[in-house]
């Protein structure tokens, strides 16, 4: 018996063929991570199931929700001046540019898009550009500490505290600005402000110049971003991509110049865009578009007109205060405004801005009244994160954050 | 994706595709079954009367009017009256910079339309949004799960019969199962009342029935 059993035993060459059979094996077992939804790549709460063949992933699939506050359903219920602090909370690293989206979407639906005064328009712009700037420098900075540069994170948070000093100053609040208003804007500059921002600009561009010398020539920086994540151009507009993510896809588009909203059309800049759609182009784009953002904002300051930064209809806008307490016309018109809101035709409208993750749109759906009937989000980080799924499946694990820190998303928005 | 002098010349304003143009081109090409457009505020909006064809609108918008960007997908609940949902496409090209809206009355009964994410595979997450938050199915899906709310969730928040404080669900130990305590806050304006008293952002009591 045992005699038969020791015939069997192969050669030594076919021993280490059955070696490497059993190796195989032991390889070919797929294992599943989860990433997040509390992880520091995942920036919030993020959740990615990973199944992985060694440290290869074969598939991803995004979990998300878990940020979920039902804005939607919030907005249903309350007219369309008690939403805006609820903007703010969609994109958190630039709410000044969702307020501007916002408001424009129901001045849209109101039918006073166009009657906006002029100093209000390029004051939005300029929020909007700050906006841009501020969400970039966190986007930059957090996907180059992804990747092993934490200094650039640092210098970069520097400035993001000028430019919430700035907005400090402007709105009253750091983070959650609610700036915007039906119609206008809750106040006007302070005194001094275009100066503080003139300064600004000034140093910015100097910081810009920082980040750049720190990264783009960067060794570690470009190999570990340089053809990692490529998304093709048909990809990202099959996937829904929008903003930097497919601009770094080799495609020209942007709505500022496409669908000219405020005064965009009267300012002069330039709309950057990659060649491969790898993790570096994204990344250059980002760059690009902060240089582009302070070359508006030095535009702003040197074209702002002065005059009222409100609409003037006592429909749309609270009216000045005096005058309520000595005029029965604005007295009313104030009871109306905050009990009932503006009372919007029935209709529906979209209007989508460019945001700095990508095109945040807005669909009112009204039936009249001062409350939206259906208000939908269309959130760029929602549709930038589905591709995921697509991109991440044949990369390393580590890739996963280059990737993630490339596609720039914010959760509060992706979720709603 | 034709080349940039192609592209180029297609965006030189004398050929240029005007949304009417293409509204017009849709209209005749599904004879019958598409009304409109309706015009507000600049943008135009087509009704398409039969459902089960969505797919292949859509697929027809995407190859031969270069609609490649489905911009958003939503549902809106006509709660009481019939149909209950109406879906919206909202559907975007790149070659002529054209919008175009879409939109499809379902019947409550049926509550299910196919699937486009065959046609634009942005459809799939946007599509199951909609399914988690309304309860519309899309027939062909390739991964019809819930997307925003966890697997198990037993209702459709975005449903206008769902309160906004929020329902009791039967899943022990889960956050949000019981009603917010201030239904929703104290001072929130009612939608869509018919007088103002009734919409009127008052207190309310958040025990009452409304």
């Amino acid at each position: 018996m045992t005699a038969t059993q020791q015939i069997e035993v192969k050669d030594s060459a076919a021993r280490s063929a059955q070696a490497l059979d059993d190796l195989r094996d032991v390889q070919g077992e797929k294992m599943i991570l989860n990433m997040g939804p509390s992880h520091p790549a995942t920036h919030g709460v993020l959740r990615l199931v990973l199944e992985l063949d060694g440290e290869i992933i074969t598939k991803a699939d995004p979990e998300i929700g878990y940020l979920h506050r039902g804005d939607e359903k919030i907005a249903e219920n309350m007219t369309y001046n008690q939403f805006i602090p609820y903007t703010d909370r969609l994109d958190y690293l630039a709410p000044l540019a969702n307020n501007v989206a916002y408001s424009l979407a129901v001045e849209k639906l109101l039918g006073i898009h166009d009657k906006l005064p002029e100093r209000c328009q390029y004051i939005r712009v300029i929020c909007c550009e700050l906006a841009r700037i501020s969400a970039h420098l966190l986007g930059l900075g957090a996907f180059a500490m992804d990747v092993g540069a934490l200094t650039v994170f640092l210098h970069t948070f520097t400035e993001r505290e000028k430019i919430y000093n700035l907005i400090e100053a402007l709105t009253g609040a750091r983070f959650t600005t609610t700036y915007t208003r039906i119609g206008g804007l809750s106040r006007d500059l302070p005194e001094g402000w275009t100066d503080e921002l003139a300064k600004f600009t000034q140093e910015i561009s100097v910081a810009i110049g920082e980040a750049d010398k720190l990264l783009t020539r960067n060794k570690i920086f470009v190999d570990r971003t340089r053809d990692v994540g490529v998304i093709s151009r048909e990809d990202a507009i099959d996937f829904g991509l929008t903003g930097p993510n497919l601009r770094g896809s080799n495609m020209e588009y942007d709505l500022r110049k496409a669908h000219p909203y405020l005064v965009y059309d009267q300012l002069d800049f330039d709309v950057p865009y990659g060649e491969v759609g790898d993790c570096y182009d994204r990344y250059l784009v980002r760059m690009e578009e902060m240089r582009q953002s302070v070359r508006l904002l030095d535009q702003c300051l040197a074209k702002l007109p002065g005059g009222p930064i409100n609409v003037d209809d006592g429909k749309i806008i609270l009216p000045d205060k005096q005058k309520v307490l000595s005029n029965m016309e604005e007295l009313i018109h104030q009871f109306m405004l905050v009990t009932q809101g503006q009372d919007a035709p029935a209709g529906e409208v979209y209007f989508g801005a460019e945001n700095p993750k990508g095109e945040l749109g807005f669909y009112i759906f009204s039936k009249g009244g001062g409350v939206p009937y259906r208000l939908k989000i269309r959130a760029p980080s929602f549709a930038n994160l589905s591709i995921l799924s697509h991109t991440l499946p044949g990369h390393m694990i580590s890739d996963v954050v280059a990737i993630l820190g490339s596609l720039d998303f914010v959760m509060g928005e992706c979720d709603r | 994706m034709p080349s940039q002098p192609e592209r180029e010349r297609r965006l030189s304003p004398e050929i240029r595709m005007t949304p009417k143009q293409l509204a017009k081109t849709l209209k005749q090409q599904f004879e019958g079954i598409v009304s409109g457009p309706v015009e507000f505020r600049g943008e135009l909006t087509l009704e398409l009367l039969d459902a089960s064809r969505i797919a292949e609108v859509c697929q027809f918008a995407k190859t031969e009017l270069d609609f490649d960007f489905l911009v958003d997908l939503t549902t809106i609940d006509n709660h009481e009256e019939t149909p209950r949902w109406t879906a919206v496409y909202h559907i975007y090209g790149y070659e002529h910079f054209c919008h175009l809206r879409l939109k499809i009355s379902v019947s409550e009964e049926e509550s299910e339309l196919p699937t486009v994410s065959s046609v634009w595979r942005t459809a799939n997450w946007h599509e199951r949004e909609a399914y988690d938050m309304m309860g519309i199915r899309f027939a062909g899906h390739p991964d019809l799960r819930r997307i925003l709310m966890w697997e198990g969730y037993p209702y459709f928040p975005l449903r206008k019969d769902f309160p906004l404080a929020g329902k009791p669900s039967e899943m022990p130990d889960v956050a949000f199962s019981d009603p917010a305590p201030l239904e929703g806050g104290p001072f929130v304006t009612v939608a869509g009342g018919e007088d103002s008293t009734a919409r009127e952002p008052r207190e309310r009591n958040p025990n009452a029935d409304r």
